[in-house]
């Protein structure tokens, strides 16, 4: 049920403008914290690139490892925006509303950040140029279009893109409204990003009925990049647990549901640091987790039909790789903590409605479904290299080394803080939607009931 | 000289009866229109409904995509044909999963440029205006080639309740 509260536009504009039109006073200590986090983290990264991959623990057979593994992580943490906003978005949830905007900010920064990993794990990054760009080399050589590496590079910068574009178009009217309460350089700056934005019919017609149309567009581009990060994996036909045939759906669901828990963590925090209780509502937590549920099961499912579909087969190789991910020490105690952290510790919490809107342990749960998809992650790339195999003269189990303990640890300060910037100049919750759930949302008597009603029009 | 009058209201009814004022006052349609802060039922204030061509664009932007997709994948693989593998030069999948996306993105870059084209914008001349739009107020804006209708205005907008009257 609707928790409807009676705000006006003036408040509805101090409190979700005050990231903007004053800085909090956590802001300035908590992004310095984070910038030397980020600068640490770049020291490394050049470091790494200056010395070689040798200083990571990748080598023969295991040359995928913690970089991958955090690629894909981003690559699924960037489903929330898309899944949230799209989707509900097309389905009129009333309950999306103060949801959209951090969840398409997520989308772009873990994509931004995503896309590094491939890029350092290349060892000479200037290098790749040779095989992404299609320019003309001296060599006669042309980028080749058959490569999933081609096909990665592709469909991020497509799904990047789009998702900046969304976040930019569904920003102009809050852009007019920030416009209307600065004064100096700021004034100057909303002026030319709000682009003479008014609110006349035909813009805010323009914005209901083009959000609509790049839900719709984006929505398929968003199944394909993760199928598409997927197949990276399942054409590997030589590297047992890779090649399913399932893999695209499976990490497409399994995206999502680490996407929509890090908007929960998101929403958790928001509601927090800026104090907008009257906006993000257990309510909103609620329906997540209801959504959660769904995804999680899903996902479940899906786990359990790769483990069968390989086991089925009776090929020696998979099955000697199961017993290894699953019965082998220290495989084990990853898969066992993935199971409880991303499935069995929060799904049966989230059944119960008091957990659903107690925002603290939405908040845990939420970090602990996320522990959970980055181990997924892990087990799925690197069992598959690391066991022994006839023919393979290094037996060595890999060890992540610092630098690469270093740089996962840098994505997530690279992230908060991009987010933690973007809110001192943008708002991070839409407030046009908001004030639009006002106009659109009336008490109604049902009897002796006071229900709130909400008005829909006619597409 | 083009000039132009804003009427502010802080409820949708009064403005509504403003706009019905000038549409009975003899003003054309599209010399008037309603500001607001936040999107409103269409037609709430007997506006008239603008008329847009959105869904052209991203059909138009998928044609362009499409079609730069066939040169990268098909001419430009054809035009340096290496063989890996001993695979054909033309791989139908791994072209398809490139073209598909190329298209999808020329189809968004083009509507979203759809958007702001039929959203009129950029607005480099956004004329008589005010602040308080964006905090809940409606402004009935109306602009003249002819100053003697400017009192006419004023008076429709005066007896629909208008708070305030801006000109510019």
């Amino acid at each position: 049920m609707q928790q409807r509260r009676e705000l006006d536009q003036v408040y509805t504009n101090r409190k979700l403008l005050n990231g903007q039109l004053d800085t909090p006073k956590w802001w300035a200590p908590t992004v310095t914290i984070l910038g030397i986090g980020v600068v640490i983290g770049l020291f490394v990264i050049a470091t790494m690139i200056n010395k070689g991959l040798g200083v990571t623990g990748l080598g023969r057979p295991v040359y995928w490892g913690l970089f991958i593994t955090t690629f894909v992580f981003w690559v699924g943490i960037s489903h929330a925006g898309i899944m949230i906003s799209a989707i509900l978005r097309l389905t009129q949830a009333e309950w999306r509303r103060p949801v959209t905007r951090a969840a398409e900010l997520l989308t772009v920064f873990s994509l931004l950040t995503a896309l590094v990993f491939p890029l350092i794990h290349a060892g000479r990054p200037w290098r790749i140029a040779y095989w992404i760009l299609p320019y003309d080399v001296a060599r006669g050589i042309y980028p080749n279009i058959r490569s999933p590496l081609i096909m990665d590079p592709v469909a991020i910068s497509t799904y990047l893109t789009g998702s900046t574009l969304f976040l930019y178009v569904a920003l102009l009217p809050d852009l007019g409204n920030l416009r209307d309460r600065t004064t100096g350089w700021k004034n100057a700056m909303y002026t030319v990003l709000a682009l003479g934005w008014r609110g006349n019919p035909r813009q805010w017609k323009m914005q209901t009925v083009g959000g609509i149309l790049l839900s719709a567009l984006m929505l398929p581009i968003f199944v394909s990049v993760h199928s598409i990060v997927s197949w990276d994996f399942a054409v590997a036909s030589a590297v047992e647990g890779w090649h399913s045939t399932i893999f695209a759906p499976y990490f497409v669901i399994g995206a999502v549901h680490s996407g929509v828990s890090a908007v929960v963590t998101m929403m958790a925090l928001m509601r927090w640091l800026w104090g907008w209780d009257d906006f993000i509502r257990p309510e909103h937590f609620d329906a997540l987790a209801r959504l959660l549920i769904v995804v999680a099961t899903g996902w479940l499912g899906f786990t359990f039909l790769e483990l069968i579909f390989a086991l089925y087969g009776q090929d020696a190789p998979e099955i000697a790789l199961r017993e290894m991910q699953i019965l082998t020490w220290p495989w084990n105690m990853l898969f066992i903590i993935f199971l409880l952290t991303g499935y069995l510790i929060p799904v049966p919490m989230w059944l119960f409605k008091r957990v659903r809107t107690n925002i603290a342990l939405m908040f845990w749960t939420s970090i602990l479904v996320n522990i959970g998809m980055w181990l997924e992650r892990f087990l799925i790339i690197v069992p598959g290299l690391a066991r022994r195999t006839p023919f393979v003269y290094t037996w060595e189990a890999y060890r992540p080394s610092a630098v690469e303990w270093t740089i996962l640890i840098w994505s997530f300060a690279w992230v908060t803080l991009l987010m933690l910037l973007f809110s001192r100049f943008f708002p991070l919750v839409p407030l046009f939607e908001q004030k639009e759930s006002q106009v659109f949302t009336d008490d109604v008597m049902i009897g002796r009931a006071k229900v709130p009603a909400i008005v829909r029009e006619a597409e | 000289m083009t000039t132009s009058i804003l009427g502010l209201f802080q409820q949708p009814e009064p403005a509504a009866d403003a706009m019905d004022g000038l549409k009975e006052a003899g003003f054309e349609l599209g010399t008037f229109d309603v500001l607001t802060g936040t999107p409103y039922p269409e037609g709430a204030f007997g506006e008239h409904v603008p008329q847009h061509r959105l869904f052209r664009f991203p059909a138009f932007g998928a044609i362009i995509g499409f079609t730069l997709s066939i040169f990268l994948t098909a001419v430009t693989q054809l035009a340096y044909p290496l063989v890996t593998g001993g695979k054909p030069i033309l791989s139908i999948f791994a072209m398809l999963i490139i073209m598909y996306e190329m298209t999808m993105l020329a189809g968004v870059i083009a509507t979203v440029i759809g958007i702001i084209f039929e959203s009129r914008l950029p607005n480099l001349k956004p004329g008589v205006y005010d602040t308080r739009i964006t905090e809940g107020w409606i402004g009935v804006v109306i602009t003249f080639d002819d100053d003697a209708k400017v009192s006419e205005a004023e008076s429709v907008l005066n007896k629909a309740g208008a708070l305030e009257i801006k000109h510019a």
